[in-house]
């Protein structure tokens, strides 16, 4: 549960707007507001999921710090949205990862792996590592059938943990008497939340600080959405192509993996790069200072990834290649073993708040 | 920060403010806007509000259907009375121009609402509201090149005759004079200055509650005034709605407001009802009751309703005081138990079956009571039973100054050479009574770009 105080300031914020309602028109969150009398822990976490901190309702309150209201929506909303990540977590003792992330903590997490697969590399084949090998051939460092079996079980553990954690969410938000889901509502919500349609007033940019108005924030955010999609497509691809043509890796550079996986790299190069940046730029008063682990421990995981994966394409037939594939593996499983407890959750929590506001109007 | 000299110097950062100041750079004019508040209070009454009111042939994007200038005129005098005729078409004939010339400031409008309010129709609202509009404003200003000084209140100021030298102005670092080819007054009215007030309501005024900005002292108000500017505007009014009396002193905004009241009954501070409740639609009778609470005892009142008709009206930002009983409610509010309880008696023995309906004036009223509940009235009977407390709370002033067809101001004998006023400082001229919702923005965006002219025009011969 979150802090008491901070369940009352979620209230009495959202009790404020409820009476005020200028920003109605900014975004989901306010005609969302209006539908309640009150507040209760889950309306918190249900509104808290559907912001997308654009902050343009800060800047328009006329109760914004240092009015005694002291109404700071967007900044309590990211406190709560980090409460409800670590609520609904599965299982529960691994909910303080979230608090407890950072860079730092990522990347100790990749080495870490990454030498835990040399050594099972190594006592596989002692020269696998050193083998100075040009032919490309990763699996002659790593066995396809070791690889298949770490990534699945984390993979599998990941997609579990996950599930059960939305599951807690949305029986948390969804009252008995909502109406029920339909197909329509599914693809309002998919629509906007992969659109990020609510990142910004229709037909503006992304404010980042007061009258600031620019197009980066929702750039790098498609880039890096983009890429990790395309990224997933990649390694999909290649399953495919494995497991039912028996065709095996290394793939041409012309080949469909390749060319979605450098794809999607460049896109997970850039946007995290950018969104690390225009996060500095950014009014602290609209975000938690609490979520900067997490949100940094994220960004610098998925660029390490995709600037090693595309070092590894470009290196494929120098020496180097086996110790940039333990790198760039370690850093893929540290990700993977955190996407359940990292801000990776943060694209589910709000498509459910999504399609729970599609399902209220 | 200031220099020491500008072409225009508008005194007031508001809506009428910034209108005047945009109008007048958009000439060449140098401008200088000095604004009492510091940078996160700035914009008056202006961060306040949501909307203006619009003349318009056709539906446009943000505004449903037609409303004519007649309709415009018509109520404007349902409620003024009496108004400047020619001001006042001058100020519905070019409310058209409104939302493109601020929209050309950076200004963002939202789509009509379906709300409650049914003013899609008529006013044009401001995506985020006042705060927002203000920013943008500001925004406009900075790039434009007009210099702002925050915290700057306007002390003195320096005239020969009638025409403006120099401003005199406090800021935290001391006393500055600026000085200026012309003037724009955009300082408001008087609301915040309690000891104005008193002038006109005795000790009374100390318990009213200032809706909106603290800087509205009305010290350039008074200074032309003393100085011989014609007033306009009755002196002693204002418009006053009832606010929770925990609301905040000054700049409560929106949300103090209370609309409850037609929906149970109001009693004063001896536990006794004094004006109908339900005489009329709420919209139309809210801004009585400022007036009503601030003759009662001690300028309090209750509004006290009961379970049944919770989620009937706007939900307010303060919690009701709560009860199982009238008696426990009265001890809680600290009025006498027996005299709640006896006008509660009283009101429910008086309540004629009827068919309770909020949409129209229904025939739920009491019959043979004084004053009488004329409609929604139902018993008072299911508990919980939950209370507000109210105070006055002054929206604005009507005295003002008054202004020629180009928004100079008047002395007497004949206009001033170079002084020009907007908004609320002059809104007497044209609203005399009453209020028509967002006609105050119009009042600023209006004369505030014809003063800002006239003060360019004027400066730069």
């Amino acid at each position: 549960m979150p802090a008491i105080e901070l369940l009352h300031r979620g209230e009495h914020t959202m009790t404020v707007c409820n009476s005020c309602r200028y920003c109605e028109q900014y975004c989901p969150v306010f005609p969302a507001i209006e539908r309640r009398l009150s507040f209760a822990e889950s309306d918190l976490a249900y509104l808290a999921n559907l912001c997308h901190n654009c902050g343009e309702c800060l800047y328009a309150c006329q109760y914004a710090p240092p009015h005694e209201f002291g109404i700071d929506v967007p900044r309590t909303l990211a406190e709560l949205r980090l409460a409800s990540y670590e609520d609904y977590c599965w299982p529960a003792p691994l909910a303080r990862a979230f608090r407890r992330q950072g860079p730092a903590a990522g990347v100790a997490l990749a080495l870490a792996f990454a030498a835990f697969l040399a050594g099972m590399a190594a006592w596989i084949d002692p020269e696998a590592v050193s083998s100075r090998r040009t032919d490309a051939a990763f699996y002659a460092v790593l066995p396809h059938l070791v690889m298949v079996s770490v990534f699945g079980a984390v993979a599998i553990f990941a997609g579990l943990a996950l599930a059960v954690s939305l599951r807690r969410y949305w029986t948390a938000i969804a009252a008995p008497s909502q109406a029920p889901i339909d197909a329509a509502m599914v693809v309002g919500a998919l629509r906007d939340g992969i659109a990020l349609r609510h990142l910004h007033p229709s037909g503006a940019d992304c404010v980042s600080g007061e009258e600031r108005r620019t197009p980066w924030r929702r750039v790098w955010h498609h880039a890096t959405l983009g890429g990790f999609a395309l990224c997933f497509a990649s390694t999909s691809v290649a399953a495919l192509y494995h497991t039912v043509f028996g065709w095996e890796a290394p793939y041409g550079y012309t080949s469909a993996p390749v060319v979605l996986g450098a794809l999607g790299g460049i896109g997970l190069a850039i946007g995290p790069a950018g969104q690390w940046w225009q996060r500095r730029r950014r009014d602290p008063a609209l975000v938690d200072p609490a979520q900067h682990g997490l949100d940094h421990a994220f960004l610098l995981l998925l660029w390490l990834t995709s600037v090693t994966g595309l070092m590894l394409l470009a290196a494929r037939t120098l020496p180097i290649m086996p110790v940039l594939l333990l790198v760039h593996l370690g850093l893929v499983l540290a990700l993977f073993v955190m996407l359940p407890y990292g801000k990776f959750v943060h694209g589910f929590y709000r498509l459910l708040a999504l399609l729970k506001s599609e399902s209220e109007q | 920060m200031t220099r020491p000299s500008y072409d225009v110097v508008v005194l007031g950062g508001g809506n009428a403010g910034l209108s005047a100041a945009l109008a007048a750079r958009a000439r060449g004019a140098s401008v200088a806007v000095i604004e009492a508040a510091p940078r996160h209070l700035r914009g008056g009454n202006s961060r306040h509000t949501r909307n203006l009111r619009v003349a318009h042939e056709r539906p446009t994007s943000i505004l449903t259907d037609a409303y004519t200038e007649d309709e415009f005129w018509t109520d404007l005098m349902r409620v003024s009375g009496s108004t400047d005729e020619a001001l006042a078409r001058m100020l519905i004939g070019r409310s058209g121009e409104c939302v493109a010339w601020m929209e050309g400031q950076g200004a963002r409008f939202q789509a009509p609402l379906k709300g409650t309010l049914h003013l899609g129709r008529t006013n044009a609202f401001f995506l985020g509201g006042g705060k927002a509009l203000m920013n943008a404003y500001y925004a406009a200003a900075e790039r434009r090149g007009i210099d702002v000084e925050y915290d700057a209140r306007v002390d003195g100021l320096q005239l020969t005759g009638s025409r403006f030298d120099a401003a005199v102005v406090a800021t935290p670092d001391g006393s500055r004079v600026v000085r200026g080819e012309a003037a724009v007054l955009a300082s408001g009215g008087f609301e915040s200055n309690i000891d104005w007030l008193r002038e006109a309501w005795g000790p009374a005024a100390d318990n009213f509650i200032i809706r909106g900005t603290p800087y509205n002292t009305g010290r350039p108000l008074r200074l032309m005034l003393d100085a011989g500017a014609e007033p306009v505007g009755d002196p002693t009014a204002c418009h006053a709605v009832a606010v929770d009396a925990r609301a905040p002193k000054f700049d409560g905004g929106i949300v103090t407001r209370l609309d409850s009241l037609p929906l149970g009954i109001v009693v004063n501070a001896r536990g006794a009802r004094f004006a109908d409740e339900g005489e009329d639609f709420w919209p139309k009778r809210y801004a009585s009751w400022g007036s009503l609470i601030a003759a009662q005892p001690d300028q309090i009142a209750y509004a006290v309703t009961d379970r049944k008709v919770a989620g009937c009206f706007m939900p307010a930002v303060f919690p009701a005081i709560e009860a199982a009983t009238i008696g426990e409610l009265a001890t809680r509010l600290g009025l006498a138990a027996d005299a709640l309880e006896s006008t509660v008696r009283a009101f429910n023995g008086a309540v004629r079956p009827g068919r309770f309906d909020l949409e129209t004036l229904d025939d739920c009223r009491t019959d043979g009571l004084e004053p009488a509940k004329s409609h929604w009235a139902q018993r008072i009977d299911t508990p919980p039973f939950r209370a507000n407390p109210l105070r006055p709370g002054i929206t604005f002033t009507y005295l003002g100054l008054r202004v020629d067809a180009e928004a100079r101001v008047m002395m007497k004998g004949g206009g001033a050479e170079n002084i020009y006023a907007a908004g609320e400082i002059m809104a007497g001229n044209v609203l005399r009574r009453g209020y028509v919702a967002g006609v105050g923005m119009t009042i600023g965006t209006v004369f505030g770009r014809i003063a800002g002219e006239g003060a360019a025009r004027h400066a730069r011969h």
